[in-house]
This record gives C-alpha cells, sequence and structure tokens, in this order.
C-alpha cells in the first residue's frame, strides 16, 4: 500500500502546489487577517523545508518518510469509519462531552454536546473561523511559532478543521471535554492538519481529553497543533492520548500559553504510531503560573517516539514540575528532549525535570537530552534522566513466589509507569489505559 | 521429600558447589551452617532455581520429580519456598497485589480455586499474626522503606501464605536484634508441621536456639564436611569455624 516515493523538493512543491488550489476555499478564506498568515505561513515553510537531521531539533528523528510520500489531502469520510470505532475510543467518558472529527473534520453527527452548558462553546474550528467569532481571531494562530517548525507551518498553511472550545471566565466545568480524532486511513495514504485552539477564561476550570486513535494497519499522517490559552487564575487538566496505526506518522504541538496564577496539568501518551513527534511548549506568561507535565510513552517494533518538551518561565514565582517516563522494546527508538529555559525576568522560578526510560529489549534505543539555560540567578532548578533495564533481582523475586516470568515483567514494568500514570485523574481514562498497555503488552510478548 | 545427589554448581567460572549430598523427609528441620563463603546461599539459590548458576554435575529430586529441570515459579508452584536474605525491595508493586496474584498462581496449579479479595484478606488478617506484621505494610510496595526486621518478617509471613511444603530460609536471622529474632522464629515454629520439610541456612548458633533442628550440617568449600544432631551446632558455636578450616586444610576427617 506503500505509495510512489518523491524527493524531499517535490514533496515541498506538492504542498506549495495544494495550498495555491485550495486557498480559495480553505476556512475563512474570506477574512484578510487569516489569510495573511497563511500566506506567511506557507512561505515560510517553503523556506525551511522539511527538517532534516543537522536541524538541532531533529538529531534523532528522520522524518524522511514522511517527506517522500506523497499524501492526498485527507476527506470526511464517515463510511470509512469501521463500526463502532466511536464507541470503542471513547475511553468510558461520557458521551454527552463529546466532539468527534473524522480525518481532522468536524463531525456534527458523530458529536454529542447536550452535557455541556450553552455558554461554553464547542465544535468545530472551520464554523467558528467562518462564522468569524471574534475571540478566534485574537488568537488563531497567535502562539505555535510557524517561524522555526516546519510542520507547525504546514498546518498553519493547510488547517482547515479541528476543534475550538471556548470556556468564558468562572465557569467550572465538571464533566471533561473530549475531543476524538479518529483516522479511517483509507487506501491512499492521507494526511490531515487538525487544527485545535482552547481559550480558558479567567478563574474557569476545565479538563479536556484529546484523543487520537486509528485503525491497526494504515499509512497516514495526522499533523495536528493545539493552542490553549489560559486565563488569570484558571485550572486545565489536559491529556493527549495518541494511539494512532501502527503504521501511521504523528506529528503534534500542543502550544500553551499560561496567564497570571493559572494552574496546567498536561499528560502525554503515546502508545501508537510508526513515526510519533510531540512538541510540547510551555509559556509561563504570568506570575505564579504553575505547570506539571507527565508523559508516558511505550513503544515496541520498529517505532519511533520522540517527545520534545520546552517550558518557558518568562515572569517570578513560577512553577514548573515534569516527569516524563518511556518504555521501550523491541527495536523501538525514543527521544526526550526537554528544555526548561528561565528568562532574565522569572525570578523565583521553581523548575524540576525527570526523565526516566525502561529498555526491555537490548535493541531498544533512547536518546534523552534534559536542557537548563538560565538567565537568572534567582531560580531554583533541577533536572536529570535515566535509562535502565528491569531488575533481575526482583524478577527472580516474583517467580520464586510462583509468579510466571512474563508476568514478572509485566507487573514491574506497570510499577515502572505507575507513578505516572497514577497522577491521571480521570479514574475511567486511567482504568482505560491499564487495559491498553495490558493488551499493548499481550501483544509484544 | 529432597534428595540432593553430588550436586555441583558454578557462578561464572567459580565452582562454589562441589558435591553435595543431602537427604529431606517431610516433618524435618535441617540446619546448614557454615562460614562466609561457604556456599551457603548458593545452596538455597540453586534449590530455588536463581538463573545466576549453573549446575555442572549431579542431581536433585524433588517429590519424585527433577528438580532442576524446573523454572523458578514451577519450583514455587510445586511448593518449595526461599525465604531471601536479603528482600527486594520492588518500588511501584503493592505487597496485597503482589502475594494474591502468587498465592492465585499456587492455587492454580494445585488445582484449587483461585481466592477473591474478600477470601484473600481473611486469610491475610490470620497469618499475619504469625509475626505479629503490621497492616499497614500491605498497602506498601513490596519491602519499600521497611526495616530489616520488617522485611524479614514479611518473608515469613509469605511463607505463612504460600503454605510450602519445603521452606528454605536463607540466614533470615543475620541482623536481627533478638526481639525481631524471636518474633520470626516463633513465627517459623508455628508454621513447623509433619507435612513440611524445613532447611535453614545460617551463620550463627543462636538462632538455632529458638529454631530447634533435627538435623545440623557443617557447611565448607562447598561440601557438607559433618553432619549431626543440635549438639553439633553447640560444639561449632564453642571451636568456631576455623578450627574446622584446619582439620580439612589438613586434608584430616572432621571429627569433632
Amino acid at each position: 500500500m506503500l505509495a510512489a516515493i518523491m524527493n524531499s523538493t517535490e514533496a515541498k512543491n506538492l504542498y506549495r502546489t495544494d495550498y495555491s488550489r485550495l486557498k480559495g476555499e480553505l476556512a475563512g478564506h474570506g477574512e484578510a487577517w487569516i489569510h495573511e498568515i497563511r500566506e506567511a505561513a506557507i512561505a515560510r515553510f517553503a523556506e525551511l523545508g522539511f527538517p532534516v537531521k543537522r536541524d538541532e531539533e531533529w538529531r534523532y528523528t528522520n522524518v524522511n518518510a514522511i517527506a517522500t510520500i506523497p499524501f492526498e489531502r485527507a476527506r470526511y469520510d464517515i463510511e470509512g469509519l469501521a463500526p463502532d470505532t466511536v464507541g470503542r475510543a471513547s475511553l468510558g467518558l461520557l458521551e454527552t462531552s463529546q466532539a468527534v472529527f473524522v480525518n481532522g473534520y468536524y463531525s456534527a453527527e458523530l458529536s454529542s454536546l447536550r452535557g455541556v452548558s450553552q455558554d461554553v462553546k464547542v465544535g468545530g474550528l472551520a464554523a467558528a473561523l467562518n462564522e468569524g467569532a471574534e475571540w478566534i481571531e485574537s488568537h488563531l494562530a497567535r502562539y505555535a511559532s510557524y517561524r522555526d517548525h516546519a510542520f507547525v507551518a504546514l498546518n498553519t498553511a493547510l488547517m482547515q478543521d479541528g476543534a475550538s472550545v471556548y470556556v468564558p471566565p468562572g465557569r467550572i466545568v465538571q464533566e471533561p471535554i473530549h475531543l476524538l480524532f479518529i483516522s479511517t486511513g483509507g487506501k491512499k495514504a492521507s494526511v490531515s492538519h487538525p487544527r485545535n485552539l482552547i481559550i480558558i477564561g479567567k478563574g474557569s476550570q476545565v479538563t479536556i481529553v484529546e484523543n487520537y486513535a486509528g485503525p491497526e494497519k494504515g499509512n497516514y499522517f495526522t499533523n495536528a497543533i493545539t493552542e490553549i490559552v489560559v486565563g488569570e487564575n484558571a485550572v486545565v487538566d489536559h491529556y493527549k492520548l495518541q494511539r494512532e496505526s501502527d503504521e501511521a506518522f504523528h506529528v503534534a504541538t500542543l502550544q500553551v500559553c499560561l496567564g497570571r496564577s493559572s494552574n496546567v496539568s498536561s499528560h502525554s501518551i503515546s502508545l501508537g504510531g510508526a513515526l510519533v513527534r510531540n512538541d510540547v511548549n510551555v509559556v509561563l506568561d504570568g506570575e505564579g503560573g504553575e505547570c506539571t507535565l507527565n508523559g508516558f510513552y511505550m513503544v515496541s517494533g520498529e517505532q519511533h517516539v520522540d517527545n520534545h518538551t520546552r517550558i518557558d518561565h518568562v515572569k517570578p514565582h513560577g512553577t514548573s514540575r515534569q516527569l516524563y517516563k518511556g518504555v521501550l522494546d523491541g527495536k523501538s527508538r525514543g527521544v526526550f528532549n526537554g528544555k526548561i529555559y528561565v528568562h532574565k525576568g522569572a525570578e523565583k522560578t521553581d523548575a524540576r525535570q525527570t526523565n526516566n526510560n525502561l529498555l526491555l529489549s537490548l535493541d531498544a534505543v533512547i536518546d534523552t537530552k534534559p536542557q537548563l539555560e538560565i538567565y537568572n540567578n534567582d531560580v531554583k532548578c533541577t533536572h536529570g534522566s535515566t535509562i535502565g533495564q528491569l531488575d533481575q533481582d526482583a524478577i527472580f523475586y516474583l517467580r520464586s513466589r510462583g509468579i510466571g516470568v512474563e508476568s514478572a515483567r509485566r507487573l514491574l514494568t506497570y510499577a515502572f509507569a505507575s507513578d505516572v500514570i497514577g497522577r491521571i485523574r480521570i479514574d475511567s481514562v486511567r482504568a482505560q489505559l491499564d487495559k491498553l498497555l495490558a493488551a499493548k503488552f499481550q501483544k509484544d510478548s | 521429600m529432597l534428595e540432593i545427589k553430588n550436586l555441583h554448581a558454578k557462578a561464572a567460572d567459580n565452582e562454589i558447589l562441589r558435591g553435595i549430598n543431602l537427604t529431606i523427609n517431610a516433618g524435618e528441620v535441617h540446619a546448614v551452617m557454615g562460614p562466609n563463603g561457604s556456599g551457603k546461599s548458593t545452596l538455597a539459590h540453586v534449590l530455588s532455581g536463581r538463573e545466576n548458576y549453573e549446575v555442572t554435575a549431579g542431581e536433585v529430586i524433588y517429590e519424585g520429580k527433577n528438580l532442576l529441570a524446573m523454572t523458578v515459579e514451577e519450583r514455587a508452584r510445586e511448593g518449595i519456598f526461599l525465604a531471601f536474605q536479603y528482600p527486594v525491595e520492588i518500588p511501584g508493586v503493592n505487597t496485597t497485589y503482589f502475594l494474591k496474584a502468587a498465592l492465585n498462581a499456587v492455587r492454580k496449579h494445585r488445582g484449587l480455586k483461585e481466592l477473591d479479595a474478600m477470601d484473600f484478606l481473611a486469610l491475610v488478617k490470620e497469618k499475619m499474626k504469625i509475626v505479629e506484621m503490621d497492616q499497614g505494610l500491605l498497602n506498601r510496595p513490596i519491602n519499600e522503606g521497611f526495616s530489616g526486621g520488617e522485611k524479614k518478617r514479611n518473608e515469613i509471613f509469605q511463607m505463612a501464605v504460600l503454605d510450602p511444603k519445603l521452606a528454605i530460609l536463607d540466614e533470615t536471622d543475620s541482623g536481627l536484634d533478638i526481639d525481631a529474632l524471636r518474633i520470626v522464629a516463633n513465627g517459623v515454629n508455628a508454621l513447623h508441621s509433619k507435612e513440611r520439610a524445613m532447611i535453614v541456612i545460617t551463620h550463627y548458633q543462636r538462632l538455632l536456639n529458638y529454631i530447634v533442628p533435627d538435623y545440623v550440617h557443617v557447611l565448607f568449600d562447598g561440601r557438607i564436611v559433618k553432619s549431626g544432631d543440635r549438639q553439633l551446632a553447640l560444639k561449632l558455636e564453642e571451636k568456631g569455624y576455623s578450627w574446622i578450616e584446619e582439620q580439612v586444610q589438613k586434608n584430616q576427617p572432621v571429627n569433632l
């Protein structure tokens, strides 16, 4: 099913041609402001091209496979959905707070938002753009920078739809808002550019679950961006679960901007995909902001997963806590690159970063690189990373009590992941994840 | 129950067991004593199936079966229990969860019904009394942050729950103060039965004041150089291991 191979110049041109052909029909095409942003983004993409190994941020992740496949633009293909796809991907969350996207396009027929109160706006970005909503214009594409990231530029130029969420000030949204992105993975390799904008008003509180799912097999490419703008004193709990097809490519940027005294937890869980790159960028843009970044990745076979995070402490009294953990089996490869950047004005910053990796096979590889850049003396920052194998003494201990060797390995792997999984505050998501991990284990062993 | 014949084993290129012969019947308590490096712990680990050791000669028959052909977990399910000299700390694995999984694996193997959470808890509560263990420890990760005494009690507690036929206690007394030693020894004695055999490995005679063995064996340089009853342990305490060493090195028969 692998499509024809191009060289990367041809690929670049393919997307530029796509853009020229489509620009008159893309969402919000009548609006000058978005048109200007798209023009700038495609021009920047043409300059940057697809990243190569000598780009420092892409040293360990080769995107040649993405650059050389002539992906077709994905369509809204509801017939392509396997029966009960939505049900199986539901994570046990309430179906009445669920927005479903098929190949990146909002599906009104599959979504149900009855449980979401009227003044909280959840829906498709294309519709919000075409309506000319003021909050879209002031925020969309103002945070995720297309200047230095080719995939962000590509998404910004070609984005069509995705999720838009607007929570007005002072609202406590009880039920998690579930944004479910399903790829159908049709016969031809296709690309979607989901674009999500989430605005949380002052003093509000909300839980958002971004859930990317696909068929077991299928060669497609998801190039997603989520921008979250967190108002003063607001609290956001964000989850991203990625379990694309075994043959899929997934490149995504989560860009979060924190207002004064706001509090954000991000949980990024990556299980699927052949080649996955997650960028999580957080800017603590107001005094006293607090962010927690939790991450878990578990890969096997020939999967490649790259987690790049960057936390910018811009204002004083910011706190960041980061724990990323990875389990790598088979010939899989992982990358963790975590940067903490403390700006000149960010006194009393308190930042901690940890990355722990468990290698289950001799052929699995992880490159881990924690980085601190500090331009202020009055801060407290620590970072550390570890790479290890399962403890043979512990395996023997468990087996000596009658537990089988595979169960012992599984138990110890769960144990390794347990603290980061335990930080998931939605019970049903945690329970579902336990099942997914068990299934992944079964498949691999 | 257990027959060890001419057992040789090595770790890396180092021969540690050099011909062990030992027969153990149900209901018997055998003490194995010996100086550091004599092969006591190696014997315990070889019997439980530790893969770091290679058996180079000899055989071990357990309940009529070839023990050396069984995996670690098969031996455990067949009723062999090793109380570790250094119990392993396993962060992230809850003690209750672990023990229930272990017990049910053993029960399944023996054709018994697996216990549900309620029945398991009732069993556990009863067995905890044997070693005066604090129930709070059950909700903690295995051995994590336990004191030395708590770890050893936890071993005997697990033994009580798993109900083995052959228990091997590897220096269970080492590092314990007298109160902890008494509690652990009382626990072991409470588990003494006609059906169960025990191998008590120790460096010190002191433990044998509390756990009275039927037989005492002295292990030196990978061989049992002397066997006897409890009096042997007392003599050994009096004369010290160096005395045995001298005799062995002079190639003299060991006479106490």
